[in-house]
């Protein structure tokens, strides 16, 4: 899977009150409309500026706090089509895996704000197209590989009419 | 082999030894979801067509976090989960019955269980020897459906705490404390088991609040041994034959052993906007607060509304601040107004508001103005989490909180603590 954009740049420790924040609780069953405000309060610009196909860019811990899924929902719902990060809080890593949007960790110090990537998810290489950089990515537990390749965890249930992410190590 | 709580549990439940790093699938015994999240997980197993929960006893849908419901967006979210429970015969925990964990731990939480909840705090649980772990919409609702889940077990970090608490400092103190050393990604991915003799003289209030903010420190759970403690608090919730003793085998392989001497601790705070961000309580004397919000499921329980009462008790919550109480649960309003707590309160000038989360996640109930300040004892200070990014949350022990309603500044509590609550 290969995917072309433009990085958005972000601290260490966004939080997902950061991504969807409390005050739009009521927007929840309204992911569509919501989305409009995606890390409204981490980037006021963002959502309106984001184009479909870039990323967003963290420090580390990023996706901190709340177990809300509807944070990694909404990032996919406006287009991102990955999150990096130089680490991942636990539940948001998870739920982004079940909806389906990757998350890739590496060192998101060599990318600035509005560097243009190319990635190969695949392949786990990321190539900072404006810094003429390679990165490369840590691999995914592979459980969390099985599920992304299902399409999320809703999928996977669906089409295994089970839970069947494989035990052991 | 020798097993940490984590494995231990995991290995009963598994039926087989389990270690640090296995991925497993574990049966579920308690999933719960609370008005924000669990819509989603309607949804999902509605678009899979999975309408249904396996244990339908302990599926437990929890109308807290906007309850009562401030807009109509949110009537009918809650409207479509009065049905799903009526439909799939799951427990549905109305408006006024409290915060999700606190119910938990009151009605549902044993040792030995597995509990998977659609809410980062269900490590609350982790006080009564439970392996409970906080997931999303999606992950909940199939272990809903299914009664099972997938996890890793994780590493453990153990947090051994010695000393005798001095006058005024709490859990809570305790517990910023750990989340200042290990920091918010400190512990991601991995249990904390809370030990040594301060946590076993520990009355189960003060547990749960440790328990509570493992997810502060990343962590995937925050366990503590069973006990007499626990036996007790089963049996005071007339669940006594849920109890089972359970604890650590010598010799465990722990990824890290913290050890912390309380006997000199101070009242501890969390400045905006992170709860790492960790002061001593003389680090901040002075700053003037708005709000003061003593409640969530982090520290609303009896005990802790005690404390605040015996502060402001005959005296005046400061013109400047607006001071918010919240029972973590019916229950413990009623002994909160059996108690005489509730008056004197209300007689110092605080709002009492119906069990539940209250403002904690900034949907209603204390909503900060621009530049505005307020002092909580939850478990977050995110920017915007009082439903404003232009305020500033700081956290401590409802000591302190009580003791900033009193002045209107950030105030160390032992000057105000005359009573037997200073221990
Ligand atoms: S009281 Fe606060 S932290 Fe606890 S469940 Fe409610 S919103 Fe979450």
């Amino acid at each position: 899977m290969r995917m072309e954009g433009k990085a958005w740049k972000f601290g260490d420790n966004i939080s997902t009150d950061h991504i969807a924040p409390g005050r739009l609780f009521h927007l929840r069953s309204n992911l569509p409309e919501l989305a409009k405000h995606v890390l409204e309060d981490a980037d006021p610009e963002f959502a309106d500026k984001v184009a479909p196909g870039d990323f967003v860019v963290g420090g580390k811990n990023f996706g901190l706090g709340s177990s809300r899924e509807h944070a990694p929902t909404i990032i996919k719902l406006a287009g991102v089509s990955a999150v990096l990060a130089k680490s991942f809080a636990r539940i948001f890593f998870r739920n982004a895996v079940n909806v389906g949007l990757p998350v890739i960790i590496c060192d998101t110090d060599q990318i600035d704000a509005y560097d243009e990537l190319a990635i190969d998810l695949s392949k786990g290489i990321i190539y900072n197209k404006t810094k003429s950089l390679e990165l490369r990515t840590s691999p995914l537990p592979k459980a969390m590989i099985r599920l992304l390749d299902d399409g999320g965890l809703a999928a996977h249930v669906s089409k295994h009419g089970d839970l069947v992410v494989d035990e052991g190590e | 082999m020798a097993l940490t709580l984590a494995e231990k549990i995991l290995s009963q439940r598994t039926g087989r030894e389990v270690r640090a790093g296995d991925t497993i699938i574990a049966p579920v015994d308690v999933a719960l979801g609370q008005d924000g999240t669990s819509p989603l997980a309607v949804k999902q197993l509605e678009s899979i067509g999975l309408e249904k929960v396996a244990n339908p006893e302990n599926t437990v849908f929890f109308i807290d976090h906007a309850a009562p419901s401030p807009r109509k967006e949110l009537s009918n979210d809650h409207k479509m989960l009065r049905e799903f429970a009526e439909k799939t015969g799951s427990v549905l925990s109305d408006v006024g019955a409290g915060v999700c964990h606190q119910l938990i731990a009151e009605d549902f939480g044993a040792p030995g269980q597995v509990i998977i909840g659609a809410d980062s705090h269900t490590c609350m649980a982790g006080a009564l020897g439970a392996f409970a772990t906080g997931m999303g919409s999606t992950d909940v609702a199939i272990g809903m459906a299914l009664g099972k889940t997938w996890l890793r077990v994780p590493e453990t970090i153990r947090i051994n705490i010695t000393g005798k608490l001095p006058a005024g400092v709490f859990a809570k103190d305790i517990v910023l404390h750990v989340i200042g050393i290990l920091g918010a990604d400190g512990a991601t991915y991995k249990a904390l088991e809370f030990t040594g003799e301060t946590v076993a003289e520990m009355p189960m209030d003060d547990r749960l609040t440790l328990s509570n903010m493992a997810v502060e420190a990343g962590a995937k759970a925050g366990l503590i041994e069973s006990d007499s403690v626990t036996k007790s608090y089963l049996e005071q919730n007339g669940r006594g034959q849920a109890f089972k003793p359970l604890k650590a085998d010598e010799g465990a392989d722990y990824e890290r052993i913290i050890d912390i001497d309380v006997s000199n601790l101070e009242p501890t705070l969390a400045a905006p906007h992170t709860v790492d961000n960790v002061r001593t309580v003389g680090d901040l004397q002075g700053t003037a607060v708005d709000q003061v919000f003593i409640g969530s499921c982090t520290n609303g329980r009896l005990s802790d509304i005690a404390i605040a009462a015996s502060i402001l008790k005959g005296k005046q919550v400061a013109a400047s601040v607006r001071c918010r109480v919240v029972p973590s649960s019916r229950k413990i309003f009623l002994e909160a107004i059996q108690a005489g707590y509730i008056e004197q309160l209300v007689e110092a000038g605080a709002v009492i508001l119906a069990p539940g989360c209250g403002p904690c996640v900034g949907v209603h109930e204390g909503i900060l103005g621009d530049g505005e300040v307020s002092l909580n004892t939850s478990n977050r200070n995110f920017q915007g989490r009082l439903g404003n990014p232009l305020g500033c949350i700081y956290l401590g022990s409802p000591a302190v909180a009580a003791a900033a309603a009193l002045t209107g500044v950030i105030t160390d509590p032992r000057e105000v603590l005359t009573n037997a609550h200073g221990r």
